[in-house]
């Protein structure tokens, strides 16, 4: 009858739809994989001691490594301070500067990285006067860290009882006491994984770096000020598109080597909500 | 000032202080950004004036001389000229391509990972599509240099000319693989995740009430989605698309990867090279050093202001529709 062939037609627009959610899914999927597979594929015959313990001068990415893993470290460093300590006001001393801080917050992650990239260049490098240093790279990766860390820090500490607060009260601790001792150790779970993504976001950044902590060839000598410092993600950038196969080959295994670090910080991440849900 | 429940003692007095002086870190911030880029626009701003919104050219004058021009009090080299049009188009049109290709494909998506799934594969998806949120902007860039270049150039491009060749803007082909084509379809890669995770979140708060009312009244699986769940998470779906308006406008990268580099000309087809302000403010910096008046870094300072200002807006619209921003989008992801 007429309303059966209606239901029957209804039936494969559904079943199409079914279809078409599962293809657009795997279609999505599987660049993820083939960039997984591209740069294993590419990097894998590239490994060798070489490229751990040369710099880019000659075929190695050591610098690049230890580079970057300097500008993260200092910039951490910085963020985690500012932003652990910018969570707890809003967690436990809101109130309306805090909504404004808030809004800020949400206002500053919307900040495109070139742009404070060539805020940092103005700044520090220009105006006062630090030359390419990575300093300036690192105040700027703070710049892009912090409202992850203030934000993700304010949603842990809003997630402790409030039964487990008021006992420290009800002993006479005070509320910074309480914070420090009672509340960070119940939330730290939830902070420490908002730092790993933190982390794992200023480890992959590229555009804030490359006007000011510039590029540098060789080992970074730790110093602050006045010197340039390579990274990983400018040896990617910058090396693909030379002519010469080492080139990208140390632009294969940079990538390689960055997507672990993704990989470690993402699976860090994701077992330290689960630890957090279980407790 | 809120009235605490205890008298406030002396320690939780700086404590407070203390924190809220370190809270103020992030407005500090913020405006230093804008008052610092807007300073440093301002010779810019008065030697390009309107024409500024209203060409397309980024010239740096005449380098082999040493006679300069002097334009509203500020001096720059004669026959200088700056106009952010071109970048302007190449921005909008690879994120508005980015969004028409991600918006649809993250719906679709979340529809999977909430409804269609098996349970087993649904914490996977999740976590699939955090790790594709979270792969950094150089690699999605050497991915499409290496993988999706190749395949514009020998197969997508060639294949919409020759479907699509009678509309304009559609025909022509590519010679390359580098252009605005390419742009979207690697921004709409890295916006999607952004995208899919938050409507997911939404879909699975759709009142299972609704559902199961419509499902007994004897609608299939797709009319429950198209009558109730998509339009009970219309205002998170349109918030989540300023969202990653956001992020595609400014992404820099992985689009000066693919981009191909034009940055006067104004796109005259979708497989045409282009550059956007954020990639400009990379690619044009090195040559704007030779300029001995200066100008050529102001304008480019000026770009970052415009820049600043477009994803400023598509943030905020973002906001309208989903509380807590762009940060509630990364924020969530400690949550589930």
């Amino acid at each position: 009858m007429k309303s059966e062939k209606g239901l029957s037609s209804r039936k494969v627009v559904d079943k199409s739809v079914r279809g078409l959610t599962l293809l657009v899914t795997l279609l999505i999927l599987a660049p993820l994989f083939d960039m997984i597979y591209i740069i294993v594929s590419n990097a894998v015959p590239s490994l060798s001691l070489d490229m751990f313990i040369h710099t880019t001068v000659t075929d190695g990415i050591l610098n690049a490594i230890v580079g970057s893993l300097f500008l993260v470290l200092l910039s951490s460093v910085i963020a985690v301070s500012l932003g652990v300590f910018s969570g707890v006001y809003l967690a436990e001393f809101g109130g309306r500067s805090a909504s404004f801080i808030r809004f800020f917050a949400d206002v500053l992650t919307g900040v495109p990285s070139i742009v404070v990239g060539y805020f940092g260049y103005i700044v520090f490098v220009l105006y006062l006067g630090w030359g390419y240093s990575a300093m300036a790279a690192a105040i700027a990766l703070t710049i892009i860290m912090i409202p992850y860390v203030t934000r993700t820090t304010e949603f842990a500490l809003r997630k402790v009882p409030s039964e487990i607060k008021e006992g420290s009260y009800a002993l006479g601790a005070s509320k910074a006491t309480t914070v420090n001792r009672i509340s960070f150790r119940y939330a730290a779970p939830g902070i420490m994984t908002g730092i790993l993504i933190a982390v794992s976001i200023s480890l992959g950044e590229t555009a804030p770096l490359i006007y000011t902590a510039y590029f540098y060839n060789y080992l970074p000598n730790l110093a602050l000020f006045h010197s340039p410092v390579g990274y990983l993600t400018w040896v990617i950038w910058a090396f693909i598109n030379e002519p010469l196969a080492l080139a990208h080959q140390q632009a294969f295994v940079s990538s390689f080597v960055l997507m672990v670090f993704v990989l470690c910080l993402g699976l860090g991440a994701r077992f330290l909500v689960a630890r957090w849900w279980k407790s | 000032m809120r009235r605490q429940r205890t008298p406030e003692n002396r320690g939780d007095r700086a404590y407070r202080l203390a924190t809220a002086a370190v809270a103020a870190s992030i407005p500090i911030f913020m405006f230093a950004i804008l008052i610092f880029i807007f300073q440093y626009s301002l010779p810019a701003i008065r030697f390009n004036g309107l024409g500024f919104f209203t060409t397309s050219s980024w010239n740096l004058g005449n380098l082999n001389t040493a006679a300069t021009v002097v334009k509203n009090g500020v001096t720059g080299l004669p026959g200088a000229s700056y106009g952010v049009i071109g970048l302007l188009v190449g921005t909008l049109f690879s994120s508005a391509i980015a969004l028409l290709i991600a918006v649809p494909t993250s719906i679709a998506i979340a529809l999977f990972t909430a409804e269609d799934a098996p349970r087993v594969v649904r914490e996977p998806l999740v976590a699939l599509e955090d790790l594709l949120a979270g792969i950094p902007s150089v690699i999605y860039g050497l991915w499409g240099i290496t993988v999706l270049v190749p395949l514009v150039q020998s197969t997508i491009a060639p294949g919409m000319s020759k479907v699509l060749g009678f509309v304009p803007f559609f025909g022509g082909g590519t010679n390359t693989g580098y252009g605005l084509l390419t742009c979207g379809l690697i921004l709409a890669l890295m916006v999607t995740p952004i995208i899919s995770s938050t409507v997911r979140e939404s879909f699975a708060k759709t009142p299972s009430e609704l559902k199961e009312g419509a499902l007994a009244l004897g609608c299939t699986k797709w009319e429950v989605q198209r009558r109730i769940t998509i339009p009970f998470s219309k205002t998170t779906i349109a918030g989540a698309s300023m969202l990653g308006l956001g992020r595609a406008l400014g992404e820099t990268m992985a689009v000066l990867m693919v981009g191909g580099g034009s940055y006067a000309a104004l796109p005259s087809k979708i497989y045409s090279p282009i550059s956007t302000m954020a990639t400009a403010i990379v690619s044009l910096l090195d040559s704007a050093f030779q300029d001995p008046t200066g100008l050529a870094l102001y304008s480019l300072a000026e770009v970052a202001l415009v820049l600043f200002a477009v994803t400023l807006a598509a943030n905020m619209a973002a906001r309208v529709f989903v509380s807590g921003g762009v940060t509630k989008a990364f924020v969530s992801r400690s949550e589930a």
